[in-house]
């Protein structure tokens, strides 16, 4: 018993050690966004997938250099930039974040620095559609939880569909499945604009700000930030990041009252439209893949080393979860069982959201990594004490009395005699959890961690390429698993063997029982 | 043959009840050291619960069980059971053997490990010591080609043999059996009867509950009757088989009139 809260200790010190030491200093500007949202707000630079590029990257930067602070990005699911914000993992975020009644409720928003209206767009051979009142019957795609999702919601007779990314709705879009698609006009010049089968359609809808989004209580933070985006403006610097992404626009012009002629090319769109062509051979496709295994290896270790801990700590605490449901007193075993139930029916992702975002109220404030391999951990240690249960009670109850004869005591018998017999039972059961939590740790990405599948989700966003990342994510994946998938079988070999023993002993236990009929 | 010594077991009052209704009702017994007793009855008269009582793996109700200076007392099914009577359980189940019907070999583990494990674990001998004495006891009981086997691939009267081996191996100075030959095949019972007379030769005091009436009748000093929760006759085996006191023996024993006692 000793041993087991050792080797959970040690876990648990483990995992700590990988916990940031402080959060934010002084001199750092950090901000929340996620790359995931892609061109061409942030994203990862295709010539450098380690480089996070795009018009509100160049923004943030020259706002942190005017404020004397050294910017550093943290990266955080779209969804969650504002939670994230709150728990105080960055400073500021910003990602496209609308200026809205329900977002003000939450944050603070800089003056806007941007301002945007939403673009409809239809497949080339659609002569039907021309604005949002022909789309009345239609199925339309959007952004989850974007304000074009509260428009055409609330314009009515339409029916929505929600998209975690532009591309994947833009391609439903090309082959069918959509009707029509509203996006922000950024989102739509960058993403559709190069799409030979899509057409732009309608006039403006809307209208929409992009603001810097700062915590209540930093009154200071958000003063300077204002006085820095009021100087960007002004002298003209904010004007020319604008314009090197071709995002310049009558409405822009007005709303900074500037009609004067551009004085820098595009030449951050152009590289972008350059990426679009195409002519792109076989060759060139192979060499940005191995581009990837940087980025790709890193995620990778992140996956292996959240999913290791994580397990590590579901066996143990399973492990104890198991012994006093099965052996404790009757008040332990009632808890076990509580535990179990409340953790198998809820979802791991509702559990790693409390954890990282709701335990902070409370003052429990984890890094991701911990509160990742920890949400995860206690989630399949639920699961493994049914493992466990499972082994220790097939394995009969004549060992424990046999062992007890022996003048064992209830520990030791547990420890030497039915432990290790029901462990051989559930090692097969117990690595196939292990596969499963390795693809279950993608969800720590809603705590801001780059997994496989975040970066996968960047990587994919930032070259328009969902089919061949995947497979080589896929591949990945199985990389990862195949030496459990060989510890399972190998369990199994085992297993086979034990089993045959188990099944000779009931045989003789129903022979016992037929000769005992036939004596008397 | 045992001398007559000092009583080992006392056995006074004992009584346990289950779920189902009371199984051992005021049991009172003295056994001698070097005594072989064997303990017949009708099915669900007590006798296997008897001897797990004198294990203690049945902690008793009410009564008063002393082996070899230990001795493990209750009021009543009512008192509480302390930790200070399960320390005694367990020091007097140092001093007791119990052998299974269905053996209880621990399938993870060779013969061999199978015997050295409780001494290593409960008296912390050295391996060396354990494996010695281990290697020892399977000879003696004639195991010696089957030391490094899985139980699994043992012949049952193998089995039951490894399993009193693996008794022996924590000196007790008390060997109990419950039904030790009922699990095995009749060409295979006689090998494990022969374990038992050599020990009894060597003056191991031992409780046999047994259908082996021929066994019972030959090689016990004295047979215990037990009925209904009560011991109805404790005799001589051959006073016993041919001369029953009580009418309830004679009638369990008219089953078993066709057989060559």
């Amino acid at each position: 018993m000793r041993r087991t809260l050792t080797i959970l200790g040690l876990v648990l010190a483990l995992a700590f050690a990988f916990a940031p030491v402080a959060l934010a200093e002084q001199n750092e500007l950090r901000w929340g966004g996620d790359t995931e949202g892609g061109a061409p707000y942030m994203f990862q630079d295709p010539k450098d997938t380690t480089r996070v590029i795009g018009y509100e990257v160049e923004m943030i930067e020259a706002i942190a250099k005017k404020l004397g602070r050294k910017p550093v990005f943290v990266q955080n699911g779209w969804d969650n930039l504002i939670p994230g914000l709150q728990r105080k993992l960055y400073d500021v975020t910003l990602d496209g974040l609308e200026i809205t009644p329900e977002h003000k409720q939450e944050v603070n928003f800089s003056i806007p620095y941007y301002a945007t209206f939403l673009q409809l767009a239809v497949r080339r051979d659609n002569k039907t559609i021309e604005s949002l009142e022909d789309c009345r019957g239609k199925v339309v795609g959007t952004l989850k939880q974007a304000y074009s999702q509260q428009v055409l919601e609330e314009f009515g007779g339409i029916e929505v569909r929600t998209y975690e990314d532009e591309i994947n709705a833009y391609s439903d879009l090309a082959n069918g499945r959509l009707d029509a698609t509203l996006f922000d006009a950024p989102i739509a010049v960058f993403y559709a604009g190069f799409n030979p089968d899509i057409k732009f359609v309608g006039p403006e809808i809307g209208r929409m700000e992009y603001g810097i989004a700062v915590r209540k209580e930093d009154k200071e933070l958000l003063k300077d930030i204002n006085g820095a985006l009021v100087a960007l403006r002004d002298s003209g610097e904010l004007r020319r990041i604008y314009d090197r992404w071709n995002l310049w626009s009558p409405m822009m012009a007005k709303e900074f009252n500037d009609y004067s002629p551009r004085t820098v090319d595009a030449v951050m769109f152009n590289e972008w439209a350059e990426l679009q062509k195409p002519e792109f051979t076989f060759q060139d496709r192979m060499k940005r893949y191995v581009s990837f295994m940087p980025v790709l290896g890193r995620a990778a270790v992140t996956t292996m080393k959240v999913s290791i801990v994580a397990m590590i700590l579901a066996m143990a605490f399973g492990f104890v979860l198991a012994v006093a449901r099965v052996f404790g007193p009757s008040f332990l075993s009632r808890m076990a069982v509580a535990y179990i139930e409340t953790i198998r029916g809820t979802p791991v992702l509702i559990q790693l959201f409390f954890i990282f975002y709701g335990l902070p109220n409370i003052g429990i404030k984890l890094s991701p990594f911990v509160a990742g391999a920890v949400g995860l951990g206690l989630n399949y240690a639920a699961y493994e004490a049914e493992n466990y249960r499972a082994g220790l009670i097939s394995v009969p109850k004549a060992q424990m009395e046999g062992a007890l004869a022996l003048a064992m005591t209830r520990w030791q018998a547990l420890r030497h005699v039915v432990i290790p017999q029901a462990f051989r039972l559930v090692l097969p059961p117990v690595t196939n959890d292990f596969i499963s939590l390795l693809k279950d740790s993608s969800l720590v990405s809603v705590i801001t961690m780059v997994d496989l599948t975040k970066a996968y989700g960047q990587l994919a966003t930032t070259y328009y390429d969902y089919f061949g990342t995947g497979i080589i994510v896929a591949v990945i994946y199985l990389l990862l698993g195949l030496p459990f998938v060989r510890l399972a079988r190998w369990a199994e070999g085992r297993l086979a063997k034990v089993g045959n023993m188990a099944r000779i002993e009931n045989e003789s236990t129903e022979e016992l029982i037929a000769s005992k009929d036939g004596v008397l | 043959m045992a001398q007559a010594n000092q009583p080992l077991i006392v056995v006074d009052n004992l009584c346990k009840s289950f779920e189902q209704g009371e199984v051992l009702n005021h049991i009172s017994i003295s056994i001698r050291e070097g005594d072989l007793v064997s303990v017949i009855g009708p099915s669900g008269c007590g006798k296997s619960t008897f001897l797990r009582c004198l294990n203690c793996l049945e902690i008793l109700d009410s009564g008063t069980i002393s082996i070899a200076g230990v001795t493990v007392s209750r009021n009543g099914p009512g008192e509480t059971i302390t930790d200070d009577l399960l320390d005694k359980a367990h020091l007097l189940r140092q001093e007791v053997g119990l052998v299974f019907q269905i053996f209880n070999l621990f399938p993870h583990k060779s013969v061999l490990e199978n015997i050295m494990l409780a001494p290593m674990v409960v008296k912390k001998e050295s391996r060396e010591q354990a494996e010695e004495n281990a290697v020892r006891l399977l000879k003696k009981v004639g195991l010696e080609d089957c030391i490094h086997r899985d139980p699994a691939t043992l012949s049952g009267g193998q089995k039951q043999r490894a399993a009193i081996a693996r008794a022996l191996a924590m000196n007790p100075k008390v060997m109990l059996y419950d039904e030790p030959t009922s699990a095995l095949d009749p060409e295979l019972v006689k090998e494990v009867l022969q374990v038992m007379r050599d020990l009894d030769a060597e003056g191991m005091t031992q409780i046999v509950v047994t259908h082996e009436m021929r066994f019972a009748r030959k090689a016990s000093d004295y047979i215990v009757f037990m009925d209904k929760g009560e011991i109805v006759e404790v005799d001589d085996g051959d006073i016993l088989f041919s001369n029953p006191k009580n009418e309830r023996t004679r009638e369990f024993l008219r089953h078993f009139e066709g057989d060559a006692l």
